[in-house]
């Protein structure tokens, strides 16, 4: 488990106010919300702990302050914490020198912001090359890189607009490939589609999915779209004033929400698109029934075929093995899950 | 409005009671009067000058001790090899090579290789061509006809004039801007270089033109190379802060992407954050080559050559035809120079796809004229030197119109200016010249205090003290007295001017143009028509600063008045607000911020064109600092520079407090 982390992290506290690292010092690193407001600091990170493993989509979910870019910025360095550590595969990065960073960033990471952040007096293709050119390569060589990943993002033919000539979508393509550039094992996606419009937010999400099949990259994803989140996560972490209040994959958070701040968010979700068999079913009834359904099914397929007929469905595993039984019973605990407290 | 009343109610007694209190003492004290020969210490400051001030201690010798510093750096040897005034003038050295080159380019030529100067056709074809590249037709005609009129109307030599004006200005605008760019870089980079350089900018750039010039002639000497110099000391403040406020203002997320590619700082600093901040660091620019040649023009009281050398004599001389004609010109490279240099701040790097002459039409086409004009200079003498029997002059002409029109307006203008000065001039000057020190300090204290902030009040009373102790309290005070007289001619006309034309788009569109082009007059230029109607008189140096300064006003008025939300104006005419309704409650009320920042620098501007109209023989401090700059009288120079500085200073804390005040409890932004 600890080799499959690619970022892990620690106990991070991002606090702002004066003196911030003397404060926590003296509190033994970990403050009440109390202590913290009595003395006027402003809690961005809380004692925030979380693996990101390799080849995963981690979306990091939260509202406007909830302190998920902080997070995210911490992992990159971009902000300095003001307490815990980041490692690194394994290298722990506070620790790193400046020179270190630098050859790590120009390396290893990529990442993609909000508003884009192209560089307004660059072509796309200079955009794209941005990256390379910092680590020295030679003109031709960079090119040829980027026209690649232009292509990969399907803005050929582009190559020589400049970002004011570009719609938001294609701008954000721009912004992706820039960020693919160098081939980064790690991808930082800071709520990259948050300043599109719904389809074209809906066009780059497949966009995105497209993409990650063929790259399979570790994926650090902001967002403050519970839709967008459980559309692409694998695990999802829900921040909430700088905590994170719960880590789990989309079915987790809405069969268990940890808290009624994570259930208030999962409540409107469409459970039926989102749910799987193996998610509902009861795992103590390992009886064998005559109708089967296969665990990874989505509650939406098997819905009408469970509901009509009165018997119970076997679940299998992709080995035919049975590990669980759904009725109608289930799917409509399942489905109407506000309904559980009474 | 109503609150402003009830604050005002509140507080009255507080900020008025003891000035007023001092004020009136002089009808119980005997020798409280300026008239008196040894007034009262609390009326006027000890040993301050009344009338002729020659030599002047001040109660705090501040002169003396300016002066023993400046001789001290003209004599202590630094290292035991030179001294302070050898390296000024080492640098004046260098910066006089550069100026060689493009002086032999633009006028003198090289006599050693037998080479002329650039012949007028490459200068007028290439700035077409320059203009045609930066914004468009428009613009090439504004370039070209500029030019035209150079060559036109060089009878006088107005053509040789200008290219030794653009030489000078071709030195000092790279130079300043190279120096604000280095010096706004390091001041965001180093938190504790910025507090230091801010107030100094803010200092550098409320000084008086003269007081540069004075410590110019000190350390450097006179003539080019010296006016090249108090013009890039002159300059460069605007750059600098342009400049921070560009670097601060890169978004974040440009930045952030910077280090995520893995940049360098150097690579940080050149290949993302100053281009980032092209367009304000080029506004900069725009702003450093405008303030070049405004100083250019007044360093002609040094011995500077050029347009305004010669703008300067026909003056002194009444000339006022041919001083037309050079003042036109002055105008238009003005206009020129400033949307020539606008266009290129924002100008967006194009895409151009194509062979090599599609990528670079405008690269092809400037190779192809040039040699054009090559050949033709070759077949015909015409290209190289325009002939002198070719040129005009309108002077004659213009003279006797100015002549005309002033001799058929001698009656009303003059009962215009001595109504004017009569009933209300003459009162409001005595009105301030019997402001008591004491008094007056108390009451900046008291508005300082009332604004919230303990610092305020203690600097701005530091610096009114430093006026009174400086020796020169009686003259800075007829200094104000212009000022304030032409601040409220300046409301009374900018701000129904800036009402009428915030009604409508198509007026706010005209009268901005013309403040933009009223602005790019260096301000030399506004004695010309107010010697034409008023002769010599504070009339005359009132309605100079008058034009010049009601642009600020107009300005703000218009922006505060358009700037007023859109929810708010329909909310109010559903309402029922009748126009004069709407205006008066609703739009003046939240204007009025914006109103106070345009009276703000109104009043800069009013304090810089009162030094100026010294030229014109006011009796404030101008006339102190002109007879400073005709001794070589350095400490006295920068004393009074000084004191015109903490004027302006002491007015723009108070304004700027108090606006920002109102737009927080409007709940704008500030």
């Amino acid at each position: 488990m600890k080799n499959e982390a690619k970022i892990s992290c620690k106990n991070i506290w991002k606090l702002y106010g004066e003196a911030p690292e003397k404060f926590l010092k003296n509190t033994n690193n970990n403050p009440t919300t109390e202590e913290i407001k009595k003395n006027n600091y402003i809690p961005a990170v809380r004692d925030a702990s979380i693996d990101v493993n390799t080849g995963e989509i981690l979306v990091i979910m939260g509202l406007s302050g909830s302190g998920k870019s902080t997070l995210l910025r911490c992992m990159s360095k971009l902000i300095e914490p003001t307490h815990g550590q980041v490692f690194f595969e394994g290298n722990d990065l506070l620790k790193a020198s400046e020179k270190e960073l630098i050859d790590i960033r120009r390396h290893k990471m990529g990442m993609v912001f909000q508003h884009f952040a192209l560089l307004p007096h660059r072509t796309v293709l200079q955009n794209v090359a941005f990256p390379l050119e910092v680590q020295g390569q030679e003109i031709q060589k960079r090119e040829e890189r980027a026209k690649d990943v232009i292509k990969l993002v399907g803005l050929e033919g582009r190559e020589k607009y400049y970002p004011r000539e570009l719609s938001g979508g294609q701008q954000q393509r721009v912004g992706l490939a820039r960020s693919l550039a160098v081939e980064p094992d790690v991808w930082f996606l800071d709520e990259p589609f948050s300043a599109l419009d719904p389809l074209i937010r809906k066009e780059m999400q497949n966009e995105f999915l497209r993409l990650q099949s063929m790259l399979k990259k570790t994926i650090v994803f902001i967002t403050h779209d519970f839709d967008e989140a459980i559309r692409l996560a694998d695990r999802i972490a829900i921040m909430y004033e700088g905590l994170i209040v719960q880590v789990g994959t989309p079915e987790e958070l809405i069969t268990k929400p940890a808290t009624d701040y994570v259930a208030e968010f999962t409540k409107d979700i469409p459970r039926s698109k989102l749910l799987n068999a193996e998610s509902i079913m009861n795992e103590k009834d390992k009886k064998p029934y005559e109708n089967t359904v296969n665990y990874s099914d989505k509650i939406e397929k098997i819905a009408s075929k469970v509901l009509k007929s009165e018997s119970i469905f076997s679940v299998v595993d992709d080995n035919k093995e049975i590990i669980g039984s759904v009725s109608k019973k289930e799917l409509i605990k399942a489905l109407f899950a506000e309904d559980k407290n009474e | 409005m109503n609150k402003i009343k009830t604050i005002l109610r509140g507080n009255f007694f507080f900020i008025f009671g003891p000035f007023i209190f001092l004020w009136l003492l002089r009808y119980i004290i005997p020798n409280y009067t300026i008239s008196s020969k040894t007034p009262h210490w609390a009326y006027i400051p000890p040993k301050s000058c009344l009338g002729g001030c020659g030599s002047i201690d001040g109660l705090i010798p501040f002169v003396d001790w300016t002066n023993a510093l400046i001789q001290f750096l003209r004599k202590y040897e630094i290292f035991g090899l030179f001294t302070f005034r050898d390296f000024t003038r080492g640098i004046a050295n260098y910066v006089d090579k550069f100026l060689d080159f493009t002086e032999a380019v633009l006028h003198k030529g090289f006599p050693s290789y037998d080479i002329g100067p650039l012949p007028w056709v490459f200068i007028l074809t290439l700035t077409i061509i320059l203009g045609f590249y930066l914004r468009g037709w428009r613009l090439a005609l504004l370039g070209g006809a500029c030019f035209s009129y150079l060559i036109l109307f060089s009878k006088r030599g107005i053509w040789e004039l200008s290219m030794k004006s653009l030489a000078a200005i071709s030195v000092s605008a790279p130079l300043a801007a190279l120096i604000g760019l280095c010096l706004g870089i390091l001041a965001v980079k180093r938190k504790r270089f910025a507090n230091f350089l801010w107030p100094m900018l803010n200092i550098l750039q409320s000084l008086p033109h003269f007081s540069y010039l004075i410590l110019v002639v000190i350390f450097v000497g006179i003539g080019t190379k010296a006016g090249v110099i108090a013009t890039v000391i002159f300059a460069f403040p605007p750059m600098a802060r342009l400049t921070i406020l560009g670097l601060q203002n890169i978004s974040q997320e440009i930045k952030e992407a910077g280090v995520m590619a893995g940049c360098t700082k150097w690579q940080m600093l050149f290949k993302v954050e100053i281009p980032a901040a092209r367009s304000p660091i080029m506004l900069g620019v725009n702003q450093v080559i405008m303030q070049c040649l405004a100083m250019i023009v007044i360093a002609a009281f040094i011995g500077q050559p050029g347009l305004g050398h010669d703008l300067l004599i026909r003056l002194q001389g009444l000339r006022l035809g041919e001083a037309f004609e050079i003042g036109v010109a002055v105008v238009l490279i003005a206009i020129t120079l400033d949307r020539y240099s606008q266009a290129l701040a924002l100008k967006e790097p194009e895409r151009r796809e194509g062979n090599f002459f599609k990528r670079h039409p405008y690269l092809c086409t400037s190779i192809f004229s040039i040699i054009i004009c090559t050949v033709l200079v070759f077949i015909s003498p015409f290209f190289n030197e325009y002939p002198k029997e070719y040129t005009i002059s309108a002077s004659v002409y213009l003279d006797n119109g100015i002549k005309s029109f002033t001799r058929s307006l001698f009656v009303p203008l003059g009962i215009f200016r001595d109504w004017m000065l009569i009933y209300f001039l003459m009162p409001l000057k005595s009105i301030f010249q019997s402001m008591p020190w004491t008094g007056v300090i108390l009451f900046v204290g008291a508005i300082g205090w009332k604004l919230g902030k303990i610092r305020l009040a203690l600097t701005v009373m530091l610096f009114v003290f430093f006026i009174a102790s400086s020796g020169y309290w009686v003259r800075a005070m007829i200094t104000v007295y212009m000022v304030f007289a032409s601040l409220v001619i300046c409301a009374l006309i900018g701000i129904p001017l800036g009402i009428w034309a915030s009604k409508k788009e198509s007026r706010t569109k005209l009268v901005l143009n013309i403040c933009d082009i009223f602005q790019t007059f260096p301000s030399f230029i506004y004695l010309l028509p107010a010697i034409m109607l008023f002769q010599i008189s504070d009339v005359s140096a009132i309605f100079a600063i008058v034009i010049y300064s009601s642009i600020p006003m107009v300005r703000y008025t218009v922006f505060g008045l358009r700037n007023v939300p859109q929810q708010i104006i329909e909310a109010s005419i559903t309402s029922g607000c009748t126009d004069r309704q709407l205006l008066w409650k609703v739009k003046m009320p939240l204007a009025f911020p914006e109103i106070i920042l345009g009276a703000n620098q109104t009043l800069m501007f009013a304090l810089f064109m009162v030094m100026i109209a010294g030229f014109i023989g006011t009796v404030d401090l101008s006339q102190e600092i002109f007879r400073a700059l005709s001794f070589s009288d350095g400490g006295k120079g920068l004393i009074i520079g000084l004191c015109v500085a903490f004027i302006g200073l002491t007015a723009d804390r108070i304004l700027v407090e108090w606006s920002s005040q109102m737009k927080s409890k409007l709940g704008f932004k500030v």
